[in-house]
């Protein structure tokens, strides 16, 4: 990502007030009742209202977002590297790959409950299993995607298939594993709070995606709505970090993104 | 150095890339081979590193096989028709690439980097990317790279296809230079007749598929040669003469 030029925030800022400043209008002119539509104000009061409550949801769900994202990384890596070394197991493993991919998560969560339980783990899993497949793609794509002039200069110098993977085809996918990392990051928030959603209850602390569930259960929708608006910083957040990690090591690495 | 007898190499699908060239290359002696595109004169650079394996007739390379002399320490140098550096690595540790795969120690490969480096003009930008430098400089680095073994055979397949004439110019100056310097044999494929006769002592010429050789030609002009050499009459008569004898062979 390029630095935004200075004065980037002010349209989106501008635009935010006028738009907020309208809904407040709306709510209170037309009468609209605070369970079916609230205001910006009463979200802004529920969240001060809630804010210990949400700034622990917002943390749990961060844990189990960051643990499946890490999950994915490294089983992602794996799978890739397998991928990459051994044409029969891609062959084999490809359209497994691509079912992770294709299967509505919502489907085979309560199957993920019965295994392995309500709580962290289940989320953690739900997360890991919705971020995994860019990281296998990107990953198998930058360890293969190799210059066969790259290749041969490898093979004329007599390097061993140790050296090839460290030399070449690791580095060679670094920029891809990065490109893969930023939308698996992306992709694991959703799928902690999804994961929330079926398999957030039966700890006493609780994440995002349970607070959904219990404020629209009890049409708290200013709560639901604040709680909403933490999900999404929470995605913005990681997607971010992860942004800027990436770029900083693109950045030593000398390359661009793939 | 290198002994070719009745070489052929025939694709899965049965045509035929190469067949019957037979040539001699003595130790030391730097030939160019020119021919249209496809004719296969790439493929013989392959065939000469060991990369390709032939169908038909034999190749040695020091009494044995182009892999079997890798193995044994022959060391054989490549250098492609693009710089294929690793854009992750400065130009010092792209140059050390081939020490480093021996298991040179670091000391040694990073001083030998850099006596290359500075023997191809590079040393202001040893601690730069690939991407930081220009077309030619690039190719620089290549050379650089592919003479840091000291190998006794340099195989050049049109590794200044790319670049502009002046820099193209220039830089065959300098791998003149470099030869007589250090003396390597050279087998170059270009398309250029001028860059043939400018730094060969001999012209190999190839006809077009399937691939051998129809003619040969003699360059005796001393070294080294001087950049005016390209305005000399007999040089322009030598060059004119390969180019109707590749002209002939297409039609």
């Amino acid at each position: 990502m390029k630095p935004a030029p200075r004065g980037a925030a002010l349209p989106p800022l501008l635009f935010f007030l006028v738009f907020a400043a309208a809904w407040q209008l709306a709510v209170v002119l037309l009468d609209i009742p605070p369970f079916l539509l609230p205001g910006p104000l009463a979200i802004g009061a529920a969240a001060l209202e809630n804010g210990p409550a949400l700034l622990s949801a917002t943390a749990v769900t961060a844990a189990g977002a960051l643990a499946g994202f890490t999950l994915s990384q490294l089983a992602g890596l794996l799978v890739a590297f397998a991928f990459a070394e051994w044409e029969l197991v891609r062959r084999a493993g490809y359209p497994y790959a691509i079912f992770l991919q294709t299967v509505p998560i919502v489907a085979i969560a309560p199957l993920i409950i019965i295994w392995f339980g309500p709580g962290f783990p289940s989320v953690v899993v739900v997360s890991f299993i919705i971020s995994l497949f860019p990281v296998i793609t990107n990953g198998t794509a930058g360890l293969t995607r190799i210059d066969p002039e790259l290749r041969q200069l490898f093979a004329l110098n007599n390097a061993t298939r140790l050296q090839l993977l460290l030399k070449l085809k690791l580095p060679h996918a670094v920029p891809y594993l990065v490109a893969g990392a930023r939308i698996s990051s992306g992709l694991a928030v959703i799928g902690a709070i999804v994961g929330e959603f079926f398999a957030g209850f039966g700890s006493s602390r609780f994440g995002l995606g349970y607070l959904v569930v219990l404020t629209s259960g009890q049409l708290k929708t200013a709560y639901l709505f604040a709680a909403i608006l933490a999900s999404t910083f929470l995605g913005l957040a990681i997607f971010w970090m992860t942004g800027r990690a990436g770029d900083a090591l693109l950045a030593r690495w000398g390359v661009e993104e793939r | 150095m290198i002994s070719i007898h009745e070489l052929g190499l025939r694709y899965p699908d049965g045509t035929a890339a190469i067949d019957g060239l037979s040539a001699q290359i003595r130790l030391q002696e730097f030939v160019s081979v020119v021919g249209p595109s496809g004719c296969g004169k790439s493929t013989l650079l392959k065939l000469l590193a060991g990369l390709l394996d032939s169908s038909t007739g034999t190749l040695h390379i020091a009494g044995s096989s182009p892999a079997a002399a890798r193995a044994a320490g022959h060391d054989i140098a490549y250098v492609f028709q693009s710089p294929t550096l690793l854009p992750w690595r400065s130009v010092t540790d792209n140059v050390a690439l081939p020490l480093e795969l021996r298991g040179v120690e670091a000391s040694v490969r990073q001083a030998r980097a850099a006596g290359l480096i500075r023997l191809v003009g590079l040393e202001d930008f040893a601690a730069a990317r690939p991407g930081q430098l220009s077309g030619g400089m690039q190719m620089r680095a290549s050379l650089a790279r592919a003479l840091v073994t000291q190998p006794a055979l340099i195989l050049l397949d049109e590794p200044f296809g790319a670049l502009d004439e002046i820099t193209r110019q220039y830089l065959n100056e300098e791998l003149m230079r470099l030869w007589l310097d250090q003396r390597w044999t050279a087998v170059l494929v270009t398309h250029n007749v001028y860059e043939a006769v400018f730094l060969s002592q001999r012209v190999l010429v190839m006809g077009p598929r399937p691939g051998t050789i129809i003619g040969e030609y003699r360059v005796d002009f001393p070294y080294p040669r001087a950049p005016a050499l390209r305005a000399d009459p007999r040089f322009g008569a030598l060059a004119a003469g390969i180019s109707a004898r590749l002209r002939e062979a297409m039609e």
